[in-house]
């Protein structure tokens, strides 16, 4: 699972009004090389909580993203290289994707969260 | 054909290791799914200028309907509640990110993110209640309120469905508008029963000259119904759509209705004939009170 993948993904748990971000426990972490396309960056830009990506990325280890972002930072290639890796190239493959509100565990098995909710969740 | 899979088992069930292999190298389901997906790419209606999206296929399965997402260039986030299927999906290495997840719990994404949602023949599993826990118009509503959340402004949302009768279809679509999309259904080659192919198009947002539903393909004169070969383009017809935005009450019955004069001509007449015709009286052709 990237970290694009985790930016979008909330707490679904019946009764949580905020269950975002997903606080990660990482297992194992692998890289993929991607090839970088600044449009698809500059378009996604808007839609990342910063700061749920900042935190992610740290907890997968790495901390080369700056704390807070300007849209004119899109111009620097340095900081799309930066962006463009954290977002698509870190999977979190093992570990567990924990609701921030609950504490409720959803595991990460090869790649993928499991987000089914027991029937008291629904 | 056999009986339907919707029929016979749970999707997390019937979608076992074994079916999710046999699905997956079924040459036959292959084209067909990949032609799915390429036309629900085409009502989708992104723009087209070469900026990767944000897509969600719901209900993706091994990932075929992905790979034509991937095709295209866009980035996309799958989500099935088979794992069989998921796990034959990973050793295609699919490009997009999976979830096991179930569409009727709500997607779980965070509000209007998506750019854009396809999903392949899966939405009508929704109509099942599986469980002694699943309603399914609960589920449907979970489902289509959570799809129209996690959509952008004037995205679009392609649902290719298998409906099994007019009610499921009736119950689908009015869930969806219930959720504040509007649309409607394109179905593609209406005549054949093999070829037939429905899709919810949907868009978030008020309608526009860009929401307009797009139109359906039609049979080609020679093409022949047993294969799924499809030299379509030409003598396109949108049918069957439904929009929300519609007036309710419009037709309103203001039907003409024969006034007092005819029937006394056509009493007579019936006289002339020599049938047996209640008399005329102050009665004759009156309109009943509203509390009859």
């Amino acid at each position: 699972m990237r970290l694009l993948t985790h930016n979008m993904l909330s707490s679904n748990i019946k009764g949580v009004a905020n269950g975002f971000p997903l606080r990660i426990e990482a297992e194992k972490v692998v890289e993929k090389e991607v090839e970088l396309n600044t449009d698809f960056l500059r378009n996604m830009f808007a839609k990342i909580e910063w700061k749920a990506l900042v935190e992610a990325s740290k907890t997968l280890g790495y901390a080369e993203l700056p704390d807070v972002a300007e849209p004119s930072m899109l111009d620097s290639d340095e900081f799309l290289n930066r962006f463009h890796h954290a977002l698509l190239e870190l999977h979190l493959e093992e570990g567990a994707l924990v609701c921030p509100e609950t504490g409720r565990k959803f595991p990460v098995n090869k790649g993928i969260p499991n987000m089914l909710l027991h029937e008291d969740e629904v | 054909m056999a009986s339907r899979p919707e029929l016979q088992a749970p999707p997390e069930i019937f979608y076992n290791d074994d079916e999710a292999r046999k699905y997956t190298s079924s040459s036959r389901i292959i084209d067909i799914q990949a032609k799915l997906s390429e036309r629900a790419m085409e009502l989708l209606a992104l723009p087209e200028d070469g900026v990767p999206r944000l897509l969600l296929d719901i209900g993706c399965g091994s990932g075929l309907s992905g790979e034509t997402l991937t095709e295209s260039g866009h980035q996309w986030i799958g989500l099935d509640i088979s794992e069989s299927m998921l796990n034959v999906a990973l050793e295609r290495e699919t490009e997009g990110d999976l979830i096991l997840g179930d569409m009727g719990q709500g997607l779980g994404v965070r509000p209007g993110v998506i750019d854009g949602a396809i999903s392949i023949s899966a939405v009508q599993w929704l109509c099942n209640a599986d469980r002694s826990s699943h309603e399914p118009r609960l589920r449907l509503k979970a489902f289509f309120g959570s799809l129209y959340r996690c959509l952008a402004r004037g995205a679009r949302a392609v649902l290719q469905v298998y409906p099994e009768n007019l009610a499921q279809r009736e119950l689908i679509l009015g869930f969806a508008m219930r959720a504040g999309f509007s649309g409607g259904v394109v179905v593609d080659y209406p005549h054949s029963t093999k070829k037939r192919k429905e899709f919810l198009v949907l868009s978030c947002g008020p309608p526009s000259l860009s929401s307009a539903a797009p139109q359906a393909k039609l049979e080609d004169e020679e093409s022949c119904s047993d294969d799924e070969d499809s030299s379509e383009d030409e003598e396109n017809q949108s049918v069957s759509v439904s929009d929300r935005h519609r007036p309710r009450k419009k037709q309103k019955l203001n039907k003409k209705v024969k006034g007092r004069e005819w029937i006394l001509k056509r009493k007579d007449k019936m006289r002339r004939k020599g049938n047996t015709v209640p008399a005329d009286s102050k009665y004759t052709a009156r309109k009943r009170k509203a509390r009859f």
